[in-house]
């Protein structure tokens, strides 16, 4: 059983349909690619996956448990995490508190013996954020906002972890950088879920593609299986490769 | 097209005297700095862009690009240098002004009024002196999808439609000066071949384009000339062939 | 049937009115971003200035109508957009708020020394002669007919501006984004001032319309329109079909209770009250919100030290005893109550400064505080203290749980109504009683009287004795919201203030955590109130109604909101400087009304507050050890000599005053000595190695931009 299992998901705006009975698993273990045209409806999926806005058809299972019904901060609590598309910073803190907010908050609602001061260090060190760790997020370029997004992400220990183009804005060392840490997350036993539009991220570090067009589900793979794939290539890459 | 050097200098007119020799420069910075509240980004910044070229200027996170494209546009005051527009100095002119007379900018990120449904941010447009008609015919024959979506509201586009509706002003106005920061950011790929190949085009007729990328590989296809930004500098300047060496070196950190 | 009937057109003329105005109100909200508080009162000021030259001095009707609504009220209308309203792009919710609060306070004010409020002045409707028009079997007015007809022009008109023009359209998309609007070619001053007359038109002409139907009075003419907000907000603040819904729904209810409810002694407040109490239940109908994403805005209040609390803290405590034993009696009376009034803003530091949720309710919060010590606190006793807090805090909980789906300007309107309802309606109940359990009589229909507060034997009704016992009561609370400041709770208001869907897709749990924090204001607001209630001795509605308490929310913003020296600020300038100004300039004494007003107004150039820059002016002393324990040194020894009568206190006053200045001074040349012995540039690397930095500093001192010179000297 996935640990995330999308079934059927429809969600309409008016008289556009967005999703249209999507289906997705996240694997634990595995980074799982979502990439679609722009307006396919990724983020709505994630809005959706998260319970920040209603479905109108459909089930979302974490461990087999759904999940329809719970607030998005229930949601946060049986292990799920996000970042946003749309930068979605706390941007009156600086770096360090910004994460330990989330670790606070885990602390708040998990009752485990975690120290959240020890866990905000530990993430910053590991992200690389040590040199701005004092400053405010707001002075940051977008690149280093993102990282400081997967940070507190992660302060609340998630189990399936949704990330919206974290490598936008990024450069290309940090992005090389990020998609090893990806890899590192993964291997730790996240299931981690990547919506990117940099097609050699998406290639290099996930396991499984999902493609999204038009709000269906078009494709699912491994990463060569996608490259190759006709519709895939007609709808979202382009020239192949 | 719009007639940038018409631009009243809104100080010191006595020293539009020294124009004439450089007029095949449709924007010049010279030795801009700049400076947030009194964190110093730019450090005397030079930079030309030549009448009917694609300008890239490329450069890591934080480098001052953005800032520096703030400063062409008028949005942003330099603490010292001068900004030139066909051989005029313009510094202080207004941002408004700049537009109205055919100075395109797109800014980063969304360059799109959220709350107005997509034909009313296309109105908005009408003020470089086009009707609404010929923009949205403009417009809408370059991007379909926006037709289908002309009174949805802006800000609930995803934002490859938001940036489409971003770049449509560049093509509808059809400025002298055609300033793109970041165009690729969140787009799919196929979505960026298509932009730069509109960019290549709108180029073509003889538009200036400075066009700001984090990626050199999506925009050095098109470029005349590119200029490498590290920390509130120009590193290096020239052709893009003559630059694929400093790129890598300029990421890396050097 | 007629009775029904009558009523009808009663409230439909009035609706028409109201929808004038909200329409106004929707104008300016929609394209300049900023919820105009100030609306009626323009409507007010045109209303008086109408009368002026229709009434008083006898112009043609025509000609005094164009006057105002063409030429006079738009212009103003210009003024406010030039000289306030411009500062406030980027500024958060309650920055614009308190401005247009202020510029209310203010206008209030100046009406009242234009025209002395003690003189009655008649005002005729339209077409006041003419025979009204049969409808069935009841008639109509010409005025009420006029009315209804201009609502419906208004409407169509303002519709068709914003969304068939170009110029409406800009105006909107200057909300959304400014810079973008230039990009765009648009000028954004241009159509924010179009805006801004065009709103203040509309508000004046609600004003001439609706000036015959009640006294001419100045208060109350500005607040009359808290039934337009309700019509606006039943439009979303966005759509005019709506908005007149709205306005016909709110007044008809009015016009069928006036008619319809019966007479009862606990009633005639309720219909006072009920335009708030419509407007309260609209806010309830709003539809669900989306999680609130992220918000920007200029603001920022940098985390308070430990060491900066402490000091703030002793400060204050120092300041109560110096002020206890240096002031005469009467002084202390009229002076007394700036901590009670600290206290009550400092509840406004952790609600408004940290997590961003506007109540303009404390200082009824403070009422139930006082009205509680009131009845429980007989001869003193401290538990009263107790139940003031808790049952202020519960009630403050209670406030809170429609809070979690209202926000910004909607919580504000929201709180706005209750403290209404509480000083028009509950405050004024005669005695009732619950389950027949207790009986309650709250203000006994006038005022309450309330014991001094006795604590371990001792009890405190002196002014000196109150005046140390609030100001230590003030530094430990101001302890308390540094404590919250540097803590998890803190930063986990902030980043609530920040994003509540980035919250709440932590886990955060939004409901509890808002709670908390209302609960927490109101007890603190509550514990204030109970100790003001026992150190002015006898209570009433009065003190805690709605326009008492809108000057200390607005002079706390303007002192700073995100820290206790603001709160501070802000009562210090209203219970300490109005007064000392009104006592030494008796003369002008009059025109000090409006002050709080010019205050807030200014808050547009500086949103971060007026503590921030005094902090900044004053940082040198901290820095330096050796000031600082001189000024210390200074301060008490001023006190010792002024307790041994050889100074008296003008002079003492003057001397505390100058000590710090003059500290500032020394401090700044002592650093600046020690600033020459930094090695000069161009010695560095000659008497000491290179280091990166100096080719940081060089660079930027030649202004080279040469990158061959940065290099070369590293290698
Ligand atoms: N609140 C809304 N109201 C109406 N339509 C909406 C709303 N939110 C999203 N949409 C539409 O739903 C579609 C999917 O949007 P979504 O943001 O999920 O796309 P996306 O796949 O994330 O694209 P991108 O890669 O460009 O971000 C788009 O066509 C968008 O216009
Ligand atoms: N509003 C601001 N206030 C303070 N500092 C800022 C502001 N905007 C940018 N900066 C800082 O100025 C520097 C240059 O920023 P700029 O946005 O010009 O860089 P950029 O090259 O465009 O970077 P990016 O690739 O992230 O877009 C950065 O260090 C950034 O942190
Ligand atoms: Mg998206
Ligand atoms: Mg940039």
């Amino acid at each position: 059983m996935a640990q995330l299992a999308v079934r059927g998901v429809t969600v309409r705006f008016g008289g556009n349909v967005a999703l249209d009975g999507v289906d997705l698993d996240a694997d634990p273990g595995m980074v799982t690619g979502l990439i679609g045209p722009n307006g396919a409806g990724k983020t709505t999926l994630f809005n959706v996956i998260t319970g920040l806005i209603p479905l109108n058809s459909g089930s979302i299972q974490l461990n087999g448990a759904p999940m329809n019904d719970l607030s998005p901060t229930k949601r946060a609590r049986r292990g799920l995490a996000r970042t946003f598309q749309r930068l979605e910073l706390f941007s009156l803190l600086s770096v360090r508190e910004n994460i330990r907010v989330a670790a606070d908050i885990r602390k708040g609602w998990a009752r485990d013996g975690s120290d959240p001061a020890a866990v905000t260090e530990a993430l910053i060190e590991r992200i690389g954020l040590g040199a701005v760790a004092d400053a405010r997020v707001d002075a940051l370029p977008t690149g280093q906002c993102r990282l400081v997004e997967l940070g507190r992400s992660l302060a609340t220990r998630p189990e399936v972890l949704l990330l919206d183009e974290p490598a936008s804005g990024q450069d290309e060392n940090e992005t090389l950088a990020f998609g090893a840490l990806l890899q590192e997350l993964a291997a730790e036993g996240m299931a981690v879920v990547l919506v990117e539009h940099d097609v050699h991220l998406v290639m290099r570090v996930c396991h499984k593609v999902h493609v999204l067009d038009f709000g269906r589900i078009i494709a699912v793979g491994d990463p060569q299986q996608i490259q190759t794939n006709p519709a895939v290539v007609a709808a979202y890459l382009g020239t192949p490769g | 097209m719009s007639n940038l050097s018409a631009v009243e200098p809104p100080d010191n007119p006595a020293r539009s005297n020294e124009t004439g020799h450089q007029d095949h420069n449709l924007l010049e910075l010279r030795g801009i700095r700049a400076a947030y509240e009194r964190i110093d980004v730019l450090f005397g910044v030079d930079l030309v862009v030549p009448e009917a070229s694609v300008v890239a200027l490329l450069g890591p996170n934080g480098a001052g690009k953005t800032t520096t494209l703030r400063v062409a546009a008028g949005l942003h005051v330099p603490s010292a240098g001068d900004v030139l527009i066909a051989g005029r100095r313009v510094n202080g002119a207004k941002p408004e002004e700049l537009a109205r007379h055919g100075l395109c900018m797109i800014p980063e990120g969304r360059g799109i009024f959220p709350n107005l449904t997509v034909r009313e941010n296309l109105r908005m447009m009408t003020y470089v002196g086009r009707s609404l008609a010929e923009i949205e015919e403009i417009a809408y024959s370059r991007f379909p999808r926006l037709a289908e979506r002309r009174t949805q509201t802006a800000g609930t586009l995803s934002g490859g439609e938001q940036q489409m509706l971003a770049m449509a002003r560049g093509m509808a106005t059809e400025p002298a000066l055609l300033i793109l920061d970041e165009l690729s950011m969140g787009l799919a790929p196929i979505i960026v071949a298509e932009l730069y190949e509109m960019v290549a085009q709108v180029a073509r007729s003889g538009v200036s384009i400075l066009v700001v990328e984090q990626f050199a590989s999506t925009v050095l296809g098109v470029a005349d000339y590119a200029a490498i930004m590290v920390h509130g500098r120009i590193e290096r300047a020239g052709r893009p062939d003559e630059l694929a060496a400093d790129l890598s070196k300029a990421y890396l950190g050097g | 049937m007629d009775k029904f009937l009558t009523f009808t057109i009663v409230g439909l003329a009035t609706s028409a009115i109201y929808a004038v105005i909200a329409s106004g109100l929707v104008l300016t909200y929609t394209t300049t971003g900023i919820f105009n508080f100030a609306q009626g009162a323009i409507g007010m000021l045109a209303a008086f200035t109408y009368w002026q030259l229709r009434f008083s001095w006898g112009w043609p009707t025509p000609v005094a109508l164009i006057v105002v609504l063409f030429v006079l009220a738009p212009l103003f209308g210009i003024l406010i957009d030039r000289v306030i309203m411009r500062g406030l792009q980027d500024t958060s919710e309650t920055t614009k708020l308190v401005v247009s609060i202020s510029l209310l306070i203010g206008m209030i004010g100046l009406a009242q020394i234009i025209w002395d409020p003690n003189v009655s002045r008649p005002y005729a409707t339209f077409f006041a002669t003419s025979k009204p028009l049969a409808i069935g079997p009841t008639t109509i007015t010409w005025h009420q007919l006029i009315t209804i007809a201009v609502a419906i022009a208004v409407a169509i008109g303002l519709r068709f501006l914003l969304y068939a023009t170009r110029i409406g359209i800009a105006m909107r998309a200057a909300v959304d984004d400014r810079p973008l609007a230039t990009l765009n070619g648009a000028r954004p001053h241009r159509v924010s001032m179009f805006a801004w007359a065009i709103g203040s038109s509309l508000a004046a002409l609600g004003g001439i319309l609706i000036a015959p139907l009640v006294p001419l009075e100045a208060g109350t003419l500005s607040l009359l329109i808290i039934s337009a907000y309700a019509a606006a907000i039943f439009g979303r603040l966005r759509s005019f079909p709506l908005v007149f819904v709205g306005a016909i729904v709110v007044g008809c209810t009015e016009g069928y209770l006036s008619g319809y409810l019966p007479q009862n002694q606990y009633l005639p407040g309720l219909r006072l009250a009920s335009p708030a109490i419509l407007l309260f239940i609209v806010l309830l109908l709003l539809p669900n919100p989306r999680l609130r994403g992220r918000t920007r805005s200029r603001e920022f209040f940098p985390m308070p030290s430990r060491r900066g609390a402490l000091g703030f803290a002793a400060g204050v405590t120092a300041a109560g005893v110096v002020l206890a034993t240096t002031m005469s009696q009467p002084d202390l009376v009229t002076y007394g109550r700036v901590f009670s009034v600290g206290i009550i803003a400092l509840s406004l530091v952790p609600l408004v400064g940290f997590a961003g949720q506007v109540s303009l309710c404390q200082l009824s919060f403070a009422g139930i505080g006082a009205i509680v010590m009131a009845h429980l606190g007989h001869n003193g006793n401290p538990i009263a203290l107790v139940w003031a807090v808790l049952i202020t805090a519960a009630i403050g909980a209670v406030i809170a749980l429609p809070a979690l789906r209202l926000s910004g300007i909607y919580l504000a309107l929201g709180t706005a109504a209750f403290a209404i309802a509480l000083d028009r309606w509950i405050f004024t109940l005669p005695k009732f009683s619950v389950f027949g359990l207790f009986n309650i009589d709250l203000f006994q229909q006038g005022s309450v009287s309330v014991d001094p507060l006795r604590l371990f034997g001792f009890t405190f009704d002196t002014p000196g004795s109150q005046m140390v016992l609030l100001s230590s009561v003030f530094a430990l609370l101001s302890l308390l919201v540094v404590a919250i400041r540097r803590g998890r709770f803190g930063r986990r208001l902030l980043a609530m203030k920040d994003s509540e869907a980035a919250c709440a897709t932590l886990g955060l749990n939004l409901l509890g955590t808002k709670v908390t924090v209302f609960a927490l204001s109101a007890g603190m607001a509550g514990l204030g109130g109970a100790l003001l209630g026992s150190q002015l001795s006898s209570v009433s509605p009065q003190n805690f109604d709605l326009v008492t308490g809108l000057p200390i929310f607005a002079l706390a913003v303007v002192g700073g909101i995100g820290a206790a020296g603001g709160a501070l600020f802000g009562a210090v300038s209203l219970a300490g400087l109005l007064p000392l100004l009104a006592a030494l300039l008796p003369s002008v004494s009059q025109y000090l009304v409006i002050l709080p007003g010019l205050a807030g107004i200014g808050l547009g150039r500086n949103p971060n507050g007026a503590v921030h820059d005094l902090r900044e002016g004053f940082m040198p002393i901290a820095k330096s050890r050796i000031v600082l324990v001189a000024t210390v040194v200074v301060l008490a020894g001023l006190y010792a000599i002024r307790m041994l009568d050889a100074i008296d206190n003008w002079t003492y006053a003057l001397l505390t005053m100058t000590t710090p200045l003059v500290a500032v001074v020394a401090a700044t040349l002592l650093r600046r000595e020690r600033a020459d012995g930094v090695v000069p540039l161009e010695w560095r690397g000659v008497t000491e190695p290179w280091t990166d930095d100096d080719v940081r500093d060089l660079d930027r001192v030649l202004g080279l931009t040469e990158v061959e010179l940065h290099g070369a000297a590293r290698g």
